[in-house]
């Protein structure tokens, strides 16, 4: 399947080219100051009752897993913006378009290769965040499996859009406009907190306006909702408080959306000339 | 059956017209020359052709298929112009990866890729990265790259940019194997001495018009259906001689040993000549002058046209 030689290549090239090395790298060290963090925390005279303590430790994980999202967006966006656009540019995408495959399996090739990518970041991430708090701990983390797919998924969203931006400008605009939705959507996810919590249905809407224009920040919002501590109230107004979290209908929003902008790229990618 | 058929292909970008009326048939096994200045309209031809672009309007078939048919590329080989791809893949990878995607299995592609390293010289280079290679290794592992799965056609856009007199040699060499093993190849070139070494057949190519399409034969333009120049040197010339020329040629200029004719037809060349011997001419030299292609190029397409 020709497909599959494009997401295989998409996948050489991270390696080739050293995107790998440096994503694990600096990953290593990530967790190494979390877990630096986590084995500090309750030393000394003043240990917390135990009730804040796991408090403090889910929390703890939330900060982890929101740092590990942010840099999943930003790698789905920085891997992705060279490969259409830039070939596009050079040329490159002339030998590759005059082969046997049709041009939607060229962009949906390239597409499964950082999907692939994306996924073995968040894996990765996601257990090592998790392994620090359980060995550190002895906190199980719940709803794991499901937080994971949705920062991966929200990365997926940002990388759909970079695709199909790349499709119609350079590489440097399609960079710029996938980070401008990615701030527009954490932005709105905050006036719809902040409204939530002060009783302002005006600012509430506003937030969801947003989340409709670029659902990102709302996936993290559920995976951090679902990573919530099981205690009642607490640490609400804090960047992973969910003061209003999203409903599983906005999940299944984000899904076609996901879908629509994927189609749009194939299509808009198939039509163009080369 | 025609490799290539055109009909009225026409291309605007927003209102510039970049092709106008393409029109043109291929034939199996026929090296074409497409010639014209920069701009003329050229890439874009054969990007419609490719199915890379889209045409404005038109109709053409490549292969026996409409434009854009994906099952037919794995017939046809492209050299981009400028080729240029991955810089971090090795030659080698390069190559096996094309071969891939055109449809060769696994252990076809590592043979052909290995066969045509050495064919265009690069075989000691197998295991370098593209980002290290001259002008002249990537035009070459890009001729190796259309290649490498024997297409029926091939479309080579400026092959022989970047390339050096040893490239250029290879070059030729290898376009007359493709047109020995069958294939047809429609060479894109604003350089005469390249299409005038190779080519069947050349059409002129101006602002996106094709002004003439003309046969070569031994690389010289075949004669077109005007006159032909003669030039003679020969003992013996009389104004009772020259005279009964008339039937066949007009006589331009004469002073002593030299006599300059204009010969209506090409066909009455060998008339004239026995008529000349057989008047008791003296022939040391009867030289029909046919037009060089820089000189047909000069008067269909002009000097100054190119951007």
């Amino acid at each position: 399947m020709k497909l599959l030689l494009i997401a295989a290549i998409t996948l050489r090239e991270a390696a080739r080219r050293k995107v790998l090395l440096a994503a694990a790298l600096l990953s290593a060290g990530y967790l190494a100051l979390f877990a630096l963090g986590v084995a500090t925390q309750f030393r000394g005279p003043h240990a917390p009752a135990v009730l804040i303590r796991q408090e403090i430790t889910a929390s703890l994980l939330q900060l982890a897993l929101y740092g590990v999202s942010f840099l999943a967006a930003l790698l789905a966006i920085v891997s992705s913006l060279e490969t259409v656009a830039g070939e596009i540019g050079s040329g490159a995408i002339q030998a590759l378009a005059t082969k046997p495959l049709p041009r939607w399996q060229l962009l949906l090739g390239k597409w499964l290769g950082f999907a692939a990518l994306l996924a073995g970041y968040v894996a990765v991430m996601t257990a090592g965040v998790t392994l620090v708090l359980w060995l550190g701990r002895g906190y199980a983390a719940p709803h794991l499996f499901a937080a994971a797919a949705l920062i991966w998924s929200e990365a997926l969203v940002l990388l759909t859009l970079t695709l199909w931006f790349a499709t119609f400008s350079s590489p440097l605009a399609s960079g710029v406009a996938a980070l401008g939705l990615y701030g527009l959507a954490f932005i709105g996810g905050w006036v719809e907190q902040i409204g939530a919590l002060t009783g302002h249905p005006g600012a509430v809407r506003v937030g969801i306006v947003a989340s409709l224009i670029c659902p990102s920040e709302e996936l993290w919002r559920r995976a951090s909702y679902l990573l919530r501590s099981p205690l009642p109230g607490a640490s609400r107004f804090t960047p992973f408080g969910v003061a209003s979290a999203p409903s599983g209908a906005m999940v299944v929003y984000a899904a076609v959306y996901l879908a629509a902008i994927l189609a749009l790229a194939l299509r808009h990618f198939s039509c163009r000339d080369l | 059956m025609a490799v290539i058929r055109a009909e009225g292909l026409y291309k605007f970008f927003g209102s510039k017209l970049a092709v106008a009326n393409l029109t043109l048939e291929i034939a199996p096994g026929e090296i074409f020359g497409f010639l014209g200045p920069n701009g003329a309209g050229k890439s874009t031809s054969v990007k419609m052709l490719l199915g890379l672009a889209r045409p404005s309007g038109g109709r053409a078939t490549v292969l026996g298929r409409p434009l854009g048919d994906v099952a037919c590329r794995a017939r046809i080989g492209f050299l981009p112009e400028h080729f240029r791809f991955y810089e971090w893949l090795t030659a080698a990878e390069l190559l096996r990866f094309h071969g891939r995607l055109a449809g060769l299995d696994r252990r076809t592609a590592r043979q052909r890729a290995a066969h045509w390293l050495d064919r265009v010289g690069l075989a000691a280079h197998a295991g370098q990265r593209l980002g290290q290679f001259s002008k002249g290794m990537r035009q070459r592992l890009g001729l190796a790259q259309a290649l490498l799965h024997d297409p029926e056609l091939v479309f080579l856009d400026e092959p022989t940019s970047g390339l050096d007199p040893g490239g250029r040699w290879l070059v030729r060499e290898i376009l007359r194997e493709q047109r020995a093993r069958g294939a047809a190849v429609f060479l894109n070139s604003h350089l005469l001495g390249e299409v005038e070494s190779t080519c069947d057949r050349v059409a002129f190519l101006r602002e996106g018009e094709i002004r003439a399409v003309r046969p070569l034969v031994h690389g010289a333009l075949a004669a077109a259906q005007g006159s032909v120049p003669v030039e003679v040197r020969a003992g013996g010339l009389g104004a009772e001689l020259l005279a009964g020329l008339a039937p066949w040629a007009e006589v331009v200029a004469w002073a002593g040993d030299h006599l300059r004719l204009e010969v209506r037809r090409e066909a009455d060349l060998p008339a004239v000549a026995q008529y000349l011997v057989a008047g008791g001419a003296a022939i040391f030299a009867f030289t029909p002058r046919r037009a060089t292609l820089e000189e047909a190029f000069a008067a269909i397409v002009g000097r100054e046209a190119g951007l």
